[in-house]
């Protein structure tokens, strides 16, 4: 069913129609209209047999979500930034006890400073965590990734987070295709735990592992992804016959058959590069991309595979390894180690600086003539930083660097001396 | 369940953890010797069969009590119970009263008619008990037990001894003598009464392989104390034994009785009963030095005694009518002994009882080689066996401290000497245990409990009958006394020591059964012998 | 009274069992088929507090819900001891995430048998003084406000033990700890600082607090019981002294908390709705010095020249329990 609806209310209603029997929600922006979502539906009775939960905190939020699931009971929630920094702890420990919560992370940047607009930083901080990670290019593929996320984690046991870009997902009213309850218990079986607490079989989960076994248990919790690098391509196959729809696999590729330069990208930022690739290639650039929506797994060899043909790739990517450079494109080169690649490193759209076309069109071109820098901050005002950097140098004590910034950029009223 | 590795566990899987090994300290189930049991002069495992009277079942609680004293009736009356003065609930609050149990359960006894358990298989065996006081008695009943004849033979013309010729009736109801001894009877002792043995050896040549003398002390110690008329001059025990003839011996309204005593005490209460307006005792100490028993000082008191205290008689007889005795002052020295001043000062008095103490008349045992007396006793090695092999003897002719209790003890040991002596044996008794002292409980988890307090007879009554005057125990309060018991040293399944360990590494075996220790897991915290109420729990280093 | 007194002679009901007993009267853990939910061959100390406190009253939540319990428990030293790789000592579904969640996770447990309609399994969660008064106050803060459904129990054994004797929120002034040293003019823990946190449930107005210890068996298994009988919020905060920590023998772990409890120390009693509704009462009233003395952790108050002027603050704060909590049949 067609619906021209907002973001978050698609994915709140993909969620539903999963039928989670608990729900953990905690507010922060850009994530809180998806929990708004589901609260009105538990509250108005059109979801049934689900306990929608106020918790105090996300921290508390993803420890709710663990003794339910270990409990037995499909579980789900929603976080942000700085939120699903708050949890780290309890994001380990779910992947760790092998439990499969599916949890959607608006994307927002970290702070400091604080900052509550689009990048990846956040889902990317936890890309060592266990989980799976998927990132949804639109808000149609938003709503479908969450219902082959229950499928997913239940199947492997392993919880799965749903990334979306917030604000230009989260909060954009776009059409998307709305599947039936019918179609989507076709699809997702009930949930049937691999171990659950149950005085009919009692067991003791999570037992202190020493050095003795320790390694084993992180080796087969990788060896559980890679079970999901050959389980996601066959269910977005199996999501396609009953839904009709293709999803992302762990990647897609755009133009990339006789690409010499390949856009290597995540999230709804793929939706420009596309319309700039196809620009370019109407001027006779050969520019194709590579859309990663399984950044966890990483699909190594399909990378490389995407890759095996060009000449050269950039990797675009709303993240920040600091002091190193960007965290994609490190993975990527992990990806196409021997291949003799020429790639580069655009950092961009930090804290939700827009992507603009322009400057993306210019970025590639630069790229094809091989002026490009191998680390490039995309559209950052050199005057600003040069400036404070000069100041730093000058005098050891030179006052908060944004704010000294942000002055110069005339946003602060010079008051303060 | 597919259980992740490692991380999902199966429940209590820790028991292939064997924590035992850590162990320094090992605890183990001791029993104790109770401080009642330890004194008690019958050796009564006096913990023992409270034990089963607190949870109600009074007949075993009184089978336990028979084996080792036979007359729990009797004793619940006349014994003057150090088992209560050692009882370590004294520290707490009141000594249980132990005596009032036994005499409740020696009271049920009669009253449903319980009999003693069948003799051991008949030896063949006959042994001669000469005297049928406690000391016989309890000999007798133990040697029948133990599978011997028993002959008893006893001078007067009923069995019972100073129980029923010294104790007064209000003390001890001689339907309770009787029934008691009935029951000893009843297990095929003979008894034959009137019947004074006068030479020991020839007696013994009426087929019996040894014997057991227990013939009391009867004969009054005299003073000599001048005196105009010898009439008015009584002893103790002629006055005690009158009260079972015919008629009651006559002291008149005013009668001084001279001695310090429970058997002093005895007269005066039985001369105010025979309707004296004045008892009179006469001591030469103090009340802290008197050797009768402060309670029964106590009642004698209440029931309008009075007492002379450091006082001696110096001639009797003064008056024309008779009576009227000269008391003289006596002060202690430093070293406690009482020493004249020569103030003096005359009494009126219709009779004067002199209570003195008693002598045994030991010439049946003259010619006999071999047996040794001194001091009017009978000596006698550890196993109350005589200087002439195969003659025991016991009671207030073997010993000084003359009670009926340790009567019934001397009894018990000699019967139990004379099977092994019969068998060409050496009684080797069970070796002690070590005592349960007070430091030795966790008294925290006894709740307070006050000693009941037996019905005591009203002052009127007891001033003119010779009812009883302590009255007995309901079931429901012998059961509170009994259960008011600490059970010093012996395990009385709290299920303390169950519950305490953190390592679950106590086995109840089940009721009666006790427990036991897991030792592949106990880690040798010593938590259960701390809080063993009772300390029945030792810990010993382990051997490492 | 929280204790229904029994009119029993010999030994009260102090004693775990007493053969005297009613099966029905006797506690739980005199029961010889017991769940034993915290199983021997666990890696707890010698004479531990904590062990014995978790069997006390998991054992009594398993009787009373008819074996059907299922817990969740925070790091420390319960969940060290009891579940090494490759062995655990529980007999019960038992979880374990993490050191500040275990109120929550307890939370999401019960919300996963309510929509499973699985009322008759009931949940309890765990945890130290660590685990609950800091680091998973929040947690449990939370699992209180919503009124959850779930016993949650705090071992407190006032100190983080399991990591080596630091100071915890339950801490007492002046005892000694890595982290409080017995050194300098105030040796020891501060005074003024630390939080009782049954009061703090309390004023969460949840339906039942309660405090406890593991010398007073009957009254801890009653209060399990009685909460267990009870739905949403509710909150038992047992002491349970640490050997090691507190320094004392290992056979005095009963012995420390009974004097706790006897000193006014710790006051036992419990509440209903934020109200005090029983307590306890000091059967034999003793001066703190009998607590103080025996642990090593206030040593430096005995030395050589005794700190008279500590003893008697901590004297004070006894005192204000016995005021505050009326422990005493007629007040001081």
């Amino acid at each position: 069913m067609l619906k021209q609806i907002e973001g978050s209310h698609a994915v709140a209603e993909a969620v539903a129609l999963c039928r989670p029997e608990v729900i953990c929600a905690y507010p922060i922006s850009p994530q809180t209209h998806i929990v708004e979502g589901i609260g009105e539906m538990v509250k108005d009775g059109q979801l049934k047999n689900c306990e929608f939960i106020n918790v105090e905190s996300e921290f508390a939020a993803m420890s709710v979500a663990i003794g339910s699931s270990a409990a037995g009971a499909r579980t789900y929630t929603a976080t942000a930034s700085q939120g699903l920094l708050f949890m780290v702890e309890a994001v380990y420990n779910a992947s760790g006890l092998g439990l499969p919560i599916v949890m959607t992370v608006a994307n927002r940047s970290i702070g400091a400073p604080i900052n509550i607009w689009n990048d990846h930083s956040d889902s990317l901080s936890q890309r060592d965590c266990g989980w799976i990670q998927l990132f949804a290019e639109t808000n149609q593929e938003a709503l479908d990734l969450h219902i082959e996320a229950f499928k997913l984690a239940e199947e492997l046991s392993l919880p799965v987070m749903v990334c979306m870009d917030g604000f230009i997902l989260t909060h954009a009213y776009e059409r998307v295709d709305m599947p039936t309850q019918a179609q989507v218990d076709a699809f997702l079986p009930p949930y049937e735990p691999r171990q659950v607490l149950d005085p009919a079989e009692p067991v003791s989960i999570g037992a202190m592992v020493g050095p003795e076994a320790f390694m084993e248990v992180r080796y087969l919790a990788h060896a559980k992804q890679m079970q999901a690098l050959e389980l996601i391509p066959r269910m977005a196959k199996e999501f396609e016959s009953v839904f009709g729809r293709v999803i992302g696999g762990l990647t897609r590729t755009y133009m990339a058959d006789d690409a010499e330069t390949m856009v290597i990208a995540m999230g709804s930022v793929l939706g420009t590069i596309k319309d700039v690739v196809d620009e370019m290639r109407e001027q006779g650039h050969k520019i194709g991309v590579l859309g990663i929506t399984s950044f966890r797994p990483f699909p190594l060899a399909d990378v490389a595979d995407a890759l095996r043909n060009c000449k050269r790739f950039v990797v675009l990517e709303k993240s920040l390894a600091v002091g190193i450079g960007g965290i994609v494109a490190t993975n990527v080169r992990m990806a196409v180690t021997g291949m003799g690649l020429k790639g580069y490193t655009v950092i961009a759209g930090l804290g939700g600086r827009a992507i603009t076309k322009k400057s993306l069109h210019a970025l590639f071109v630069k790229a094809e003539r091989s002026e490009l820098e191998p680390l490039t901050f995309l559209d950052v005002d050199w005057r600003v930083i040069n400036r404070q950097l000069d100041r730093e140098r000058q005098k050891r004590r030179s006052g908060p660097a944004a704010e000294a910034m942000l002055r110069d950029l005339g946003m602060v009223a010079a008051k303060i001396a | 369940m597919d259980k992740p590795f490692a991380i999902t566990l199966k429940p209590g899987s820790s028991l292939a953890n064997h924590t035992g090994s850590w162990r320094t300290m090992r605890p183990v189930y001791v029993d104790r010797l109770p401080p009642c049991n330890a004194t008690c002069p019958a050796g009564e495992n006096i913990q023992g069969w409270l034990l089963h009277a607190e949870s109600g079942d009074y007949e075993k609680a009184w089978r336990s009590l028979v084996q080792n004293n036979p007359l729990p009736a009797i004793m619940g009356r006349a014994c003057y119970h150090p088992c209560e003065g050692a009882c370590n609930r004294t520290r707490l609050d009141e000594a249980v009263g132990i005596n009032s149990v036994e005499r409740f359960l020696g009271d049920e006894a009669i009253k449903h008619g319980w009999k003693f358990d069948a003799p051991a298989k008949a030896s063949g065996k006959r042994v001669l008990v000469i005297g049928a006081g406690p000391a016989g008695l309890t000999a007798a009943y133990h040697l029948q037990r133990l599978g011997h004849q028993a002959v008893i033979y006893e001078a007067a013309e009923h069995a019972g001894g100073m129980m029923r010729y010294g104790i007064p009736k209000y003390r001890l109801p001689r339907d309770i003598i009787d029934a008691e001894v009935q029951r000893i009877l009843d297990l095929g002792v003979e008894l034959r009464l009137n019947t004074k043995v006068a030479n020991l050896a020839e007696a013994m040549k009426e087929g019996f392989d040894a014997a057991f003398l227990g013939v009391g002390a009867h004969i009054a110690k005299r003073a000599y104390i001048p005196a105009g008329d010898a009439d008015k001059v009584l002893d103790a025990v002629s006055v005690l034994r009158g009260m079972e003839g015919e008629s009651a011996p006559l002291l008149g309204r005013r009668v001084v009785v001279y001695g310090g005593g429970n058997t002093a005490i005895d007269v005066a209460r039985t001369a105010k009963r025979l309707g004296a307006e004045e008892s009179i005792i006469v001591y030469r100490r103090t009340r802290e030095k008197m050797p009768a028993h402060d309670f029964e000082v106590e009642d004698a008191l209440k029931e309008g005694v009075s007492i002379k205290w450091l006082s001696t008689i110096t001639e009797a007889g003064l008056s024309e009518t008779g009576g009227d005795i000269m008391v003289e002052k006596m002060a202690l020295d430093a070293n406690g002994f009482p020493q004249p001043t020569g103030e003096y000062e005359r009494i009126e008095a219709d009779s004067l009882v002199l209570a003195l103490g008693q002598d045994t008349d030991l010439s049946l045992l003259d010619n006999v080689p071999g047996l040794v007396t001194a001091n009017g006793i009978v000596q006698v090695d550890a196993s109350m066996m005589t200087g002439y092999p195969g003659v025991f003897a016991g009671g207030d002719m073997a010993g000084n401290d003359r009670t009926v209790t340790v009567a019934v003890g001397h009894g018990k040991k000699a019967a139990r000497a004379i099977d092994a002596w019969l068998r060409n044996e050496q009684h080797e008794p069970d070796p002690k245990h070590e005592l349960a002292t007070f430091e030795r409980l966790n008294t925290w988890y006894y709740s307070d409990a006050p000693k009941t307090v037996r019905p005591v007879l009203d002052i009127i009554r007891r001033q003119s009958t010779f009812e009883e005057v302590l009255g007995g125990l309901d079931e429901g309060n012998a059961l509170f006394e009994a259960r008011r018991c600490l059970s010093c040293g012996n395990c009385f399944e709290c299920d303390n020591c169950y519950g305490v360990c953190p390592d679950n590494a106590v086995i109840k075996l089940g009721p009666g059964q006790r427990f036991q220790f897991n030792y592949d897991y106990c880690k040798g915290c010593g938590m259960c012998a701390t809080e063993c109420p009772c300390g029945a729990i030792a810990v010993v280093a382990e051997d490492i | 009274m929280s204790l229904q007194p029994i009119k029993f002679y010999q030994t009260g009901t102090f004693t775990v069992g007493n053969r005297l007993l009613a099966p029905e009267e006797r506690s739980v853990q005199a029961n010889m088929q017991r769940t034993n939910s915290l199983n021997s061959g666990h890696r707890a100390c010698q004479g531990c507090g904590e062990a014995l406190g978790a069997r006390y009253a998991i054992d009594a939540a398993m009787n009373a819900t008819n074996r059907q319990l299922i817990a969740a428990n925070a790091t420390g030293c319960l969940e060290v001891f009891s579940t090494p790789y490759p062995e655990t000592s529980w007999q019960i579904p038992w979880i374990h995430s993490l050191f500040g969640n275990t109120a929550a996770v307890a939370t999401g447990m019960a919300a996963a048998l309510k929509v499973k309609g699985r009322s008759e399994v009931r949940v309890v969660a765990q945890g130290g003084d660590g685990g609950t008064t800091d680091i998973g106050f929040g947690c449990l803060s939370g699992m209180f406000e919503r009124n959850d459904d779930v016993l949650y129990i705090c071992y407190d054994n006032g100190g983080y033990m399991n990591t080596g004797v630091q100071r915890s929120s339950a801490t007492p002034p002046a005892a000694r700890t890595a982290t409080t040293m017995a050194v300098g003019d105030a040796p020891g823990n501060v005074f003024g600082q630390g939080k009782f946190v049954p009061a703090i449930a309390m004023a969460h107005e949840i339906p039942y607090v309660a405090t406890a210890t593991v010398a007073d068996l009957r009254d801890l298994e009653y209060k399990v019981t009685k909460a267990m009988g009870m739905h949403g919020a509710r909150y038992i905060q047992i002491l349970v002294p640490c050997p090691l920590g507190w320094g004392t023998p290992s056979s005095d772990t009963i012995r420390m908390a009974r004097l706790a409890k006897e000193t006014g120390v710790f006051p036992v009693f419990e509440a209903e709705n934020g109200e005090v509704t029983a307590v306890l009462k000091i059967r034999k009233r003793l001066p703190v010095e009998e607590y103080l003395k025996p642990q090593k952790r206030y040593a430096h108050l005995f030395g050589k020249q005794p700190r008279v002027d500590t003893i008697a603050s901590i004297q004070a704060l006894a005192d204000k329990n016995i005021r505050k909590y009326k422990l005493l049949e007629e007040g001081i």
